[in-house]
């Protein structure tokens, strides 16, 4: 039950909304988001979205992995280079 | 390409020692054991599934108490599919069975479908057995709080609703606990805010990294808890901010707390954490599946139970505690089978023992189990 997916809203009927994934569609509750939109991508756990996501996965991996960048090319990396 | 690259920087790092970290959410532990990041892990670091699944650390006392009341007539048992298999504390006997016996017991997605169950059977008891941790509770308390405002009388909640923080710190207090870092649950921040695991570094000098659900990201957790080991410098570090925010979700957590206090709770393999549960607060007494069926809920009913023999041989408590891993236990394979569950760390899809079964042919689980 701590499986959570993203999901996108499609429609809003007060604290209930419909939301969907790859075709699959789920009536679920926003009663935990400000102001929920049609169109934005919600973390849901147990048909309750529990957050929004600004733009899934995509932001996510490129700051995930602009950071690794930055962070093994920074000093540490340098010392550690050739250990293995 | 990012997967080998990452791999590098982790067979690079200077660990000249075995380091164990742990993960404290069953979707962790599954995406850990699916991905079989443990097996392309340095030798020396191992990964330690600690209570992060809810179902895993009930304790057979409520299992029993459950049984009991799902045998009334009177009484639908509303549940995630999680809690079907999960047996009390006699082997094989758990609601499926109880089912199969006559009782009526329904699996829900979501507690609001609980209340439409009650809202469609106005002369049984609806019953929702509310587990999970601070992620599942706001929604728990929601769904409580529109049966009441709907006047949904025949509607009550069992909360055995858990917070991760008091169990955190029971499993640092616990006496060999040998865990250097902390993979935090990246939900359970999504709710209770990055500032909710500010506790491991600050008082703890224990590493911690909230991390995402990707093998990616959970690989790239690992190396920024072991970069912060090798190099001495404990801290909280957001990796999930796409969801979790330094405060985190408000609203949830003022429907939560405009619901449930604080109570002492029972942690299988933790025994009684003060202040770790959550229950109803006064003015939602009426909500309250504990108050309505005191009989047998109640915590002078369980607390009898609590007496009866452990059930065999089965280890859950010492495998959600880090003391072993799933194949360290005598039952692991041969009694305890997924079709044939001993203990809920067999029975629940997110169990590290369901886990380990299913995906060991990747993850070489007799080296780094």
């Amino acid at each position: 039950m701590c499986l959570a997916v993203p999901l996108k809203i499609t429609e809003i009927h007060g604290k209930e909304a419909v939301a969907e994934s790859m075709g699959m569609r789920r009536k679920i509750r926003v009663d935990f988001i400000e102001n929920p939109q049609v169109g934005e991508y919600v973390i849901v756990h147990a048909g309750f979205a529990i957050e929004r996501l600004q733009e899934k996965q995509a932001m996510e991996d490129l700051e995930t992995w602009e950071e690794l960048d930055k962070a093994v090319t920074a000093e540490y990396s340098t010392q550690t280079i050739g250990k293995s | 390409m990012k997967t080998e690259r990452l791999c590098n920087e982790l067979a690079a790092l200077p660990l000249d020692r075995e380091v164990c970290l742990m993960e404290v959410c069953g979707t962790h532990t599954m995406a850990i054991a699916k991905s079989g990041i443990k097996s392309i892990l340095p030798k020396n670091v191992k990964l330690l599934s600690g209570p992060g699944c809810p179902v895993c650390v009930t304790p057979a006392s409520d299992i029993d108490a459950i049984l009991e009341l799902s045998m009334c007539p009177n009484v639908i048992i509303a549940t995630y599919g999680d809690m079907v298999r999960v047996p009390g504390s006699t082997p094989g006997d758990n609601l499926a069975r109880r089912k199969a016996l006559g009782a009526q017991v329904r699996v829900v997605y979501s507690p609001i479908d609980a209340v439409e169950t009650a809202k469609q059977n106005p002369e049984k008891e609806v019953v929702f057995l509310g587990v999970g941790f601070e992620t599942t509770a706001p929604g728990t308390a929601a769904a409580a709080l529109a049966a009441s405002d709907e006047g949904v009388s025949n509607f009550t909640v069992f909360s055995m609703l858990k917070a991760v923080e008091p169990a955190l710190r029971a499993l640092i207090a616990m006496k060999g606990f040998r865990v250097e870092g902390f993979l935090c649950p990246g939900h359970v921040a999504t709710i209770i805010g990055e500032r909710g695991f500010a506790f491991l570094p600050e008082e703890f000098k224990m590493p911690a990294v909230i991390s995402g659900f990707e093998p990616e990201e959970i690989m790239l957790a690992i190396w920024h808890l072991l970069r912060q080991i090798t190099e001495h410098t404990p801290k909280l570090e957001n990796k999930y901010k796409q969801a979790v925010s330094p405060r985190g979700n408000i609203l949830a957590q003022r429907v939560m707390a405009s619901c449930f206090e604080m109570k002492p709770s029972y942690w299988r393999g933790l025994g009684l954490i003060p202040a770790s549960g959550l229950k109803f607060r006064k003015d939602f007494s009426g909500l309250d599946a504990e108050k309505r069926f005191a009989e047998i809920l109640g915590e002078e009913a369980r607390g009898a139970r609590k007496g009866s023999p452990a059930q065999s041989a089965c280890r859950c408590g010492d495998i959600i505690t880090g003391r072993l891993s799933p194949v360290q236990c005598p039952l692991f394979g041969k009694r305890c089978l997924p079709e044939d569950p001993v203990g809920p760390c067999m029975v629940s899809s997110e169990g590290a023992c369901a886990a380990a079964y299913k995906y060991m042919d990747y993850i070489g689980f007799s080296e780094n189990g």
